[in-house]
């Protein structure tokens, strides 16, 4: 019962993913292309979290967090690169 | 019974990253499709992560913090990555839905510029 509604659950993020991966290719601008990859970011951990579930092993929990903190980082790297093509500064400019 | 529970959590998980991800393709500009992608996805993600640390707490007898980690890192960190791109696509001058109706940002900051040139 659990396993069957975990798999389903696994083709709905897979499904989300897909989804989203569109608005990727055809988003109008980056800053689009961009909230995109960050919810892909966000999606991959549930995704991955099912995966550990059906598998019945905790091996994936490190990748679990280290995803979260790249998928961050990233976000508000393209968002200063996005503002002004710098991504650190002292606040002078 | 506990199969039920982390049953229910993740059919909550997932149907609210389906509805996140569907509120991201028919959204008309960034700032809708920012609304979508830093609430209900958010929110989907932290009710799978609750499903399966319940799952391996009272199946598995294990108690793994990483999970609740992960819960605290989503929560925080999410909507602090949504108003970044928020900020950065508005000082671009991304355009709004042509139909959108209200705008403080930029009423305050006209504001704030006429307050300074008449200084």
């Amino acid at each position: 019962m659990l396993y069957t509604i975990a798999n389903v659950c696994l083709v709905l993020m897979a499904l989300s993913i897909a989804v989203l991966f569109i608005r990727v290719i055809i988003g109008p601008t980056l800053s689009d292309r961009v909230v995109a990859l960050d919810t892909i970011g966000i999606n991959l951990i549930g995704f991955i979290g099912i995966i550990m579930l059906i598998q019945n092993t905790i091996a994936y929990s490190e990748v679990i967090l280290v995803i979260a903190i790249l998928a961050f980082v990233g976000s508000i790297a393209f968002a200063k690169f996005i503002e002004g093509g710098v991504v650190i500064d002292r606040g002078d400019r | 019974m506990t199969e039920v529970i982390v049953s229910i959590f993740l059919i909550i998980g997932a149907g609210l990253s389906v509805i996140g991800s569907i509120g991201i393709i028919r959204f008309p500009d960034v700032y809708g499709r920012l609304h979508a992608a830093t609430k209900s996805a958010t929110l989907g993600v932290i009710s799978i992560m609750i499903g399966i640390f319940l799952y391996f707490l009272i199946v598995q007898g294990l108690f793994v913090g990483k999970f609740l980690l992960t819960i605290l890192f989503v929560f925080l960190t999410a909507p602090v990555a949504g108003f970044m791109i928020a900020k950065s696509a508005y000082n671009v001058k991304v355009k709004m839905w042509d139909q959108s109706t209200q705008d403080d940002l930029g009423r305050d900051l006209k504001k704030y510029k006429q307050h300074e040139k008449s200084q």
